[in-house]
């Protein structure tokens, strides 16, 4: 049953989906760019950021990376623009901007 | 060795349940079925079985643990009845479109309203669209039988389906019968352990259950849930061959009694099917030519099967213990009548609604029904095509 699914597409013949639909893989959220849903979008001012992390786990779509102990630019693959980031911030860092 | 024991349909549910003693369990009680976990919980408690019992708050997570603990890799179950299984209803489809070998005890009981606890076949003709197998008893014995097949009907590899075993309410599920039983060897090893082949709780097989489909994926997945069903029927009958070679007893799609040479065939499903069974014996006697077509499966419907097996006859009286209020008779009437037409089978067909809410049906009923089948062939009196029996006018 289990089958290598990059291999099924929108053309895949119904005889070759998986059973119910099932996904043989993990983190394929990945590849699904939410981002394209945004009607409103964040905006980082680094030189406001000072680093306190509180924007990170609000986060509902993981798309503020972190990496060594420091938050970088949104993930914008995958960012919705739901505006909590903005909301968290004490210090003014995330502006909300209309659009894409 | 079989062993021979009496019985109320609840408690030899619940005696297939714990002979099987699958992994999980969670019910939320609703007459009339609310026994069947009630004895489980007891066998747990008396440590028979190791089976999880999860009490949970409404039918609505009964199912929805029970696909969880399924898709988890554990065999599991629930029982209901009436409004319960409506509750369930959204989850019924999920269950099935994840295509989750979920069994389900049924015990038949109309819904509301008017509010009443007895029985009919509303409940289950109710979700006979949500893609479950249906299989349906006409006495406690079949009820057992029926629970044992369960699991390797559904399991088999060309299903993976959910499906409900289900009878009488009160009728069966609280009426004491004898009963003959499986030691609990024999169940096991009929039934035999559960192995999924892909669960979540699979380590180093990482996998999504129930993901979001566009439409460009959701049709084809429905036409494969619907090659299931279809091939649901083989297995039913293949798993009915290896339970008669065990026990002696069942059948497969459906019991045909006396219908060789009948002119006239009643068919019924339920608990009625035996009234229907003693008002044929009553009336062969006096030289009618009258047999009785029980159903037993229900869900994959046997259309073809049945169109053939009515060919031979003059009539046919199709039994509904259920109104579909469509204007033009019950699920069982619109189905056989349909399988008739594209096996291009022409013969009287009349459809009866009977026994709603608990509405006693009796062989005086059944005398009456074949009487007016014989007067609509053999005087070519027109009969109603669809009308209720035994109601007050």
């Amino acid at each position: 049953m289990r089958t290598d699914v990059t291999k099924i597409h929108e053309n895949t013949p119904h005889q070759e989906l998986t059973e119910g639909l099932m996904m043989f893989a993990g983190g394929t959220s990945k590849h699904f760019c939410t981002g394209e849903w945004r009607t409103s979008t964040p905006v980082f001012i680094e030189e406001k950021c000072k680093q306190c992390l509180l924007c990170t786990p609000v986060c509902p779509d993981s798309a503020i990376p972190v990496r060594d102990s420091r938050r970088a630019d949104f993930d914008y693959d995958h960012c919705k623009g739901c505006g909590i980031c903005a909301k968290v911030c004490p210090f003014g860092a995330i502006e909300m901007k209309e659009g894409r | 060795m079989a062993k021979k024991d009496r019985m109320s349909g609840n408690e030899a549910v619940a005696y297939a349940i714990r002979q099987i003693n699958p992994d999980v369990m969670p019910a939320f009680p609703i007459t009339p079925s609310t026994e069947i976990p009630q004895m489980v919980s007891t066998y747990i408690a008396n440590g028979e079985i190791d089976t999880e019992f999860i009490p949970v708050e409404s039918e609505h997570s009964s199912m929805s643990a029970a696909i969880g603990a399924e898709a988890a890799g554990a065999r599991s179950l629930t029982a209901t009845s009436s409004c319960g299984l409506a509750l369930m209803w959204e989850e019924l489809l999920v269950a099935a479109s994840n295509r989750m070998p979920v069994a389900l005890a049924l015990v038949n009981r109309t819904l509301s309203g008017p509010i009443n606890i007895n029985c009919d076949h509303t409940d289950g003709m109710g979700a006979r669209d949500t893609g479950w197998i249906q299989i349906y008893a006409e006495n406690n014995q079949e009820a057992y039988d029926n629970f044992i097949q369960a699991y390797p009907i559904a399991e088999h590899k060309d299903v993976h389906l959910p499906i409900m075993i289900c009878q009488d309410g009160f009728i069966t599920s609280h009426a004491v019968e004898n009963i003959t039983l499986l030691e609990d060897e024999q169940v096991r090893e009929f039934v035999g352990t559960y192995e999924p082949e892909e669960y979540l709780l699979n380590p180093g097989k990482p996998m999504a259950l129930g993901p979001y489909s566009i439409s460009a994926y959701a049709m084809e997945a429905r036409k494969n849930q619907e090659i299931a069903m279809e091939n649901a029927k083989g297995v039913i009958l293949e798993v009915a061959d290896k339970f008669r070679a065990l026990s002696g007893r069942g059948f497969g799609l459906f019991e045909e009694y006396r219908t060789e040479d009948a002119d006239f065939i009643m068919l019924i499903m339920g608990s009625a099917a035996g009234t229907a069974k003693q008002a044929v014996d009553d009336l062969r006697k006096k030289g009618k030519k009258v047999g009785v077509l029980k159903l037993r499966v229900f869900r994959p419907f046997p259309a073809t099967e049945i169109a053939k097996a009515l060919s031979g006859c003059k009539a046919v009286a199709i039994m509904d213990r259920c109104e579909s209020y469509n204007g033009n008779g019950g699920p069982l009437g619109s189905e056989v009548m349909a399988g008739l037409y594209r096996e291009k089978i022409v013969i009287e067909a009349v459809n009866y609604i009977y026994g709603l809410a608990g509405r006693d049906f009796t062989v005086d009923h059944v005398y009456e029904i074949f009487e007016e089948l014989e007067k609509a062939v053999g005087e070519g009196k027109t009969v109603e095509q669809f009308r209720y029996i035994g109601l007050r006018e």
